[in-house]
């Protein structure tokens, strides 16, 4: 039961995502693309889950090495959309 | 505490939509980037309360991810956009076949926890593969891709013979390892397939890239940005968590999107920009063009800008390597004083990523209310007194709309050839990365200067400001 539940959930949120970002201006696609980015680190919670005491040694530096990417794509995609948003400025600002 | 965790998962995937949203608006973007930086730092804080975390490791681990991708992004030039982009891309994917992999570790190791070796379900183990097999192609193909647009490996397309079979073959080993994983996995057989997953996942990244060329960038580029989602979305599944799921399946669903457009403004298929090897060949078929091209000085360039009154710029990936941005605004600049109207028309897929041009064009301060689409710019273009064409070729070459020989034909362009007068900015004689001859070039109204494009934008504006 638990399985079809998640696939619902991909199913809607599917849909979702391509309902939200039907039509973007050309001038926002290299910071949508990188926004976007930085949200697929969240990934970045499952390598944390994976760094538990009672896992075994492997797993664990698998998760830490997991942890380690996913925080340079979350934190670098974020700060370098940021930055790249704050050079698009309207005439005479 | 459960529930606790749960709700903020919910309150995290709201700010992710809304955050995407508001990314699609100029006016709200960068607070829709803010937005969704907060629904991340919430669903991670709410995850560091999970059971049992080994907390030097995990906050260690935050720590220098931190530490390196704050550097990156302080430290990157807005030309190296594209290579920074593609390496984020790149981690995303490897972190999601890592988070697979040690799940299946954990699993499988733990009898102790009670968890014993039985537990790994075939809906899990499959996911695991999928997570693995769309992390590892990501990742891999995002290096590459990497690789290609800052030139160390050569922005050409690469091929060689039985590349189609060999790609075709390693996918095929792909799906027989997986479904044996999958079957059995937990059979003593089960670990090494898994291995054989991530080790031919990786390689199938850089050959799938391998014979793509550097004008096909922004489809690559937006496609891998959708694995990297969908890669995140398996993990998800993997350990059947709903934060990952909903926010991966909408970075897959925006990637998604992103490709089609990039397909759409070269009027290809993906499946054509994919496996085609397009740009591969260095002189493609079509009509080879005559008559001669036509240079021009700098300075009679200037004395014939000096009397025009409608100009537009036409950008394309040579302005970036030039780096020619800031030279370009500032020339933007004298025409306006000048009384002429200047606008920048831009291509889709002009470039090595999807709005590469208007990053630059933003980074040196030109307003965005003279950033025209193709669209735009295009019914009116006979109104137009001089079309200056940096470094842009194929999104310029009139080939795509009247030679159905070409290659290109169909490709939406920008019709620089119907301006009055057609200036082409370009480095030298040969061919753009498609290989393809470009009858804009030797048209009757235009004129090439030859040389670095920075230098010539500048001699341009010098001259204005000496007369």
């Amino acid at each position: 039961m638990e399985i079809i539940l998640l696939l619902f959930i991909f199913v809607l949120s599917g849909f979702l995502g391509f309902e939200l970002i039907a039509k973007v201006p050309s001038q926002l696609h290299t910071p949508l693309m990188s926004g976007s980015n930085a949200i697929s680190g969240i990934t970045v919670v499952g390598a944390i889950l994976a760094v538990n005491t009672s896992s075994d040694n492997l797993s664990v530096w698998l998760g830490f090495a997991a942890i380690v990417l996913a925080t340079i794509n979350v934190v670098g995609g974020y700060m370098v959309t940021d930055r790249m948003l704050g050079m698009f400025k309207k005439k005479g600002k | 505490m459960e529930n606790l965790v749960n709700l903020s998962y919910i309150a995290a995937a709201i700010l992710f939509v809304f955050g995407i949203k508001m990314l699609g608006h100029a006016d709200t973007a960068r607070k829709g980037n803010q937005i969704s930086s907060i629904g991340m730092a919430l669903a991670i804080i709410v995850t560091l309360l999970s059971q049992g975390l080994d907390y030097k490791l995990v906050l260690g681990g935050i720590a220098v991810g931190s530490v390196i991708g704050f550097i990156a992004a302080k430290r990157v030039q807005m030309t190296g956009m594209p290579e920074l982009v593609a390496l984020f891309n790149g981690f995303g994917g490897l972190a999601s076949l890592l988070v697979g992999w040690a799940e299946y570790q954990r699993a499988s190791h733990t009898t102790l926890a009670g968890l014993d070796i039985a537990k790994v379900e075939t809906f899990t183990a499959a996911v695991i593969v999928l997570a693995i097999l769309i992390g590892g192609i990501t990742f891999t193909g995002s290096l590459y891709a990497w690789g290609k647009l800052s030139g160390k490996l050569g922005g050409r397309a690469l091929t060689f013979g039985g590349q189609k079979a060999f790609n075709a073959l390693l996918a095929l080993g792909i799906i027989v390892a997986g479904v044996i994983f999958t079957l059995a996995p937990t059979a003593e057989l089960a670990y090494p397939m898994l291995i054989a997953v991530i080790v031919l996942a990786l390689l199938l990244g850089i050959f799938a890239v391998m014979p793509i060329g550097g004008g096909d960038m922004p489809v690559v580029i937006s496609l891998l940005n959708s694995c990297s989602g969908l890669a995140a979305c398996a993990a998800g599944f993997v350990i059947a968590n709903n934060v990952l799921i909903v926010a991966g399946c909408l970075v897959g669903a925006s990637g998604l999107i992103l490709t089609i457009i990039m397909c759409k403004a070269m009027n290809r298929t993906l499946v054509n920009v994919l496996f085609s090897g397009f740009g591969a060949t260095s002189q493609a078929t079509g009509s080879a063009s005559t008559g001669e091209m036509k240079p021009v000085s700098v300075e009679d360039a200037s004395y014939i800008l000096e009397a025009a009154r409608n100009v537009i710029v036409i950008p394309g990936y040579g302005m970036a390597v030039a780096q020619a941005q800031h030279a370009v605004k500032e020339l933007g600049e004298v025409l306006e004083a000048n009384d002429c109207e200047v606008r920048f028309a831009i291509h889709p897929v002009a470039g090595r990523m999807p709005g590469h041009m208007n990053v630059l064009l933003a980074e040196a301060d030109v307003p965005y209310e003279q950033l025209v689409e193709m669209d735009d710019v295009n019914p009116t273009i006979e109104m137009v007194d001089v079309a200056i064409v940096i470094g842009a070729n194929d999104v310029v070459n009139p080939a795509a709309a009247d030679d159905p020989a070409s290659p290109i034909y169909g490709m939406p362009i920008i019709n620089a050839h119907k301006a009055k007068t057609t200036f082409c900015l370009k480095r030298g004689k040969g061919a753009g990365f498609s290989g393809l001859e470009n009858a804009l070039f030797t048209a009757p109204n235009s004129r090439m200067i030859y040389g670095d494009a920075k230098a010539t934008v500048s001699g341009l504006v010098a001259q204005f400001k000496d007369s």
